[in-house]
């Protein structure tokens, strides 16, 4: 498959993964085998990691509470980095891990249900991992926007309903 | 009071669609697939780039033919998408709109009883235009067999010796058709011959799918005959800022500048600002912009046909033109009946002149839920009405 036409099909996927097969194949101008073939494709190289929805709990329920916690720790060599966040990675109330340029080394995102669990968390387990040096976990108070989407209701179509 | 008006202004017909949008806009819940802009907001860096206008106080009028910043980003866009050079100081024109600069050209071009010929279907301001500059329109008809494109034997026809101007308007609206190289070519002989002037209506130019947008400007001979007009509007989706330009040659624009100068002095400043920035930063834009009408072309395409609705394929603008003859309504009557039976709006093909009879223009610039949403109704209206 052509590059740019794989790049706009993840670019479909990445913006509503419930489009189907069916519905793809049509906008891309490509048989639905050639989609389903590329998808199953992408997914066993990894390259589609997971389809997910994109959830406001706010609206759900008020015990849902994240942090970004920056790790500091102590340089690492070879794959070093990549060993510890293996190690960060395996605990499950971390939901996202990124290596940082700058002042600290590893941000990650802690989900928990209270502020105290997630305290807990923090000093318990992931400043007790050897190589960390020092923590610093900040609370989110609101979440406006995730992966590109505003938890705002979209306003009405501005557009008058009919104009030459 | 009627007695004190102009008679020329009083002779001309309220557009067509006017009429239908006051009746669909008092209906709640229509889905919405007769607009004529896309649906995208403004990209936000050139919302703020006339955000960053406003705070520094740009709210004085610029020189009439536009900011010169402008006209030199208009130029060098125009050289980098078309290969045309023109020179920011006396051939380029800053608007209000692409509407205004079709009304200019015509006003500069026009003595009385000068024949005008364009096409229909077509954008509604043409006819009126003419009509106003004291031109007279000769529509030719396009037909859906040649996939509304010009041939240079109905051109021939329609010429007269008092053919004066030639609109030509592709990427088309309502058509959604587009007139390739080779489809231009053909017509030079015939233009030349008759040595018309071509007003080339190139708002479009930047929607198309699978082709690449062609100027009759860029041909042999025809850069010193043609008027480009092109704009923000579509290609920017900067339909509310007002803001457009004519490209062509010196003589023609400074006349186009003296009428701009007398009847609204310049473009509004703010607008001419935000250009700027979408001359220079907005080739992205328009990329993604594209890509997401050329996918609900392609859908909407496909859903026409599964639907049986006879329709050529469009390859530019963001609109599809089926033919609805089968039902044996006219055009406002399958308009009328679709938005009351099952809201959802479309526009009758006469609006855009008598031959888009038979035909109803469909907007894709809709959300991709609601062009399902859309679909699903037509369905159900269509199988009533099919026997």
């Amino acid at each position: 498959m052509e590059q740019v036409i794989r790049e706009q099909l993840l670019h479909m996927l990445e913006n509503n993964s419930k489009l189907t097969e069916h519905e793809i194949a049509i906008m891309l101008g490509i048989s639905e085998e050639e989609v389903q073939r590329e998808i199953a494709g992408l997914e066993k190289a990894h390259v589609i990691c997971g389809y997910h929805t994109l959830i406001d709990w706010n609206k759900v329920n008020d015990d849902d509470v994240t942090a970004l916690v920056e790790l500091r720790v102590t340089p690492q060599g070879g794959e070093g980095y990549q060993k510890l966040a293996e190690k960060i990675n395996a605990y499950p109330q971390v939901v996202t891990l990124y290596l940082m340029s700058g002042a600290y080394d590893f941000l990650v995102m802690v989900k928990g249900k209270t502020l105290k669990e997630i305290s807990l968390f923090v000093s318990g387990k992931l400043a007790s991992i050897e190589e960390v040096q020092s923590t610093t976990t900040h609370f989110t108070l609101t979440k406006y926007k995730e992966l590109g989407v505003s938890f705002e209701a979209k306003q009405a179509d501005e557009r008058m309903v009919v104009t030459p | 009071m009627r007695e004190k008006l102009s008679q020329k202004v009083l002779n001309l017909k309220s557009s067509g669609i006017r009429a239908f949008f006051d009746m669909a806009n008092e209906i709640p819940d229509v889905i919405s697939l007769g607009v004529g802009e896309p649906d995208f907001d403004t990209p936000w860096h050139i919302r703020e780039a006339g955000i960053q206008a406003l705070q520094s106080g740009k709210t004085f009028y610029t020189s009439n033919a536009g900011l010169q910043e402008l006209r030199a980003a208009i130029s060098s866009y125009t050289k980098r998408k078309t290969g045309l050079t023109y020179n920011p100081e006396n051939q380029i024109i800053v608007t209000v709109g692409g509407s205004e600069a079709i009304d200019l050209a015509l006003r500069a071009l026009l003595n009385a009883g000068d024949e005008v010929i364009y096409l229909e279907p077509g954008f509604v301001s043409y006819y009126p235009c003419i009509k106003l500059a004291d031109g007279v329109p000769v529509p030719i008809r396009l037909i859906e067999e040649n996939r509304f494109r010009l041939k240079p034997e109905q051109l021939e026809a329609a010429v007269t010796p008092k053919s004066k101007v030639l609109i030509l308007s592709y990427p088309n609206n309502p058509t959604g058709a587009v007139m390739e190289k080779e489809d231009l070519e053909a017509l030079l002989p015939v233009i030349q011959k008759h040595d018309l002037i071509v007003i080339s209506d190139e708002i479009y130019g930047e929607l198309t799918y699978g082709v690449k947008h062609c100027s009759i400007a860029g041909l042999p001979g025809m850069e010193q005959r043609t008027i480009i007009i092109n704009g923000f509007s579509k290609s920017f989706a900067m339909t509310g800022w007002r803001l457009g330009y004519a490209l062509g040659n010196h003589e023609i624009i400074e006349q186009m500048v003296k009428i701009h100068q007398f009847a609204v002095m310049c473009a509004p400043t703010i607008s001419q600002y935000a250009a700027i920035e979408a001359m220079e930063q907005g080739d992205g834009d328009i990329e993604a912009m594209r890509e997401s009408y050329d996918q609900r072309r392609k859908f909407l395409y496909h859903e026409l046909q599964r639907l049986g609705l006879p329709c050529f394929e469009p390859q530019g603008a963001f609109y599809m033109f089926p033919n609805i003859r089968e039902f044996g309504l006219s055009s406002g009557e399958f308009a009328l009946k679709l938005l009351k039976e099952e809201k959802v709006a479309v526009v009758p093909g006469d609006s855009f002149g008598e031959c888009g009879e038979g035909f109803v223009r469909i907007s894709y610039a809709a959300s991709l839920q609601n062009l399902k949403e859309a679909v699903n109704r037509i369905f159900r209206f269509l199988s009533r009405y099919r026997t």
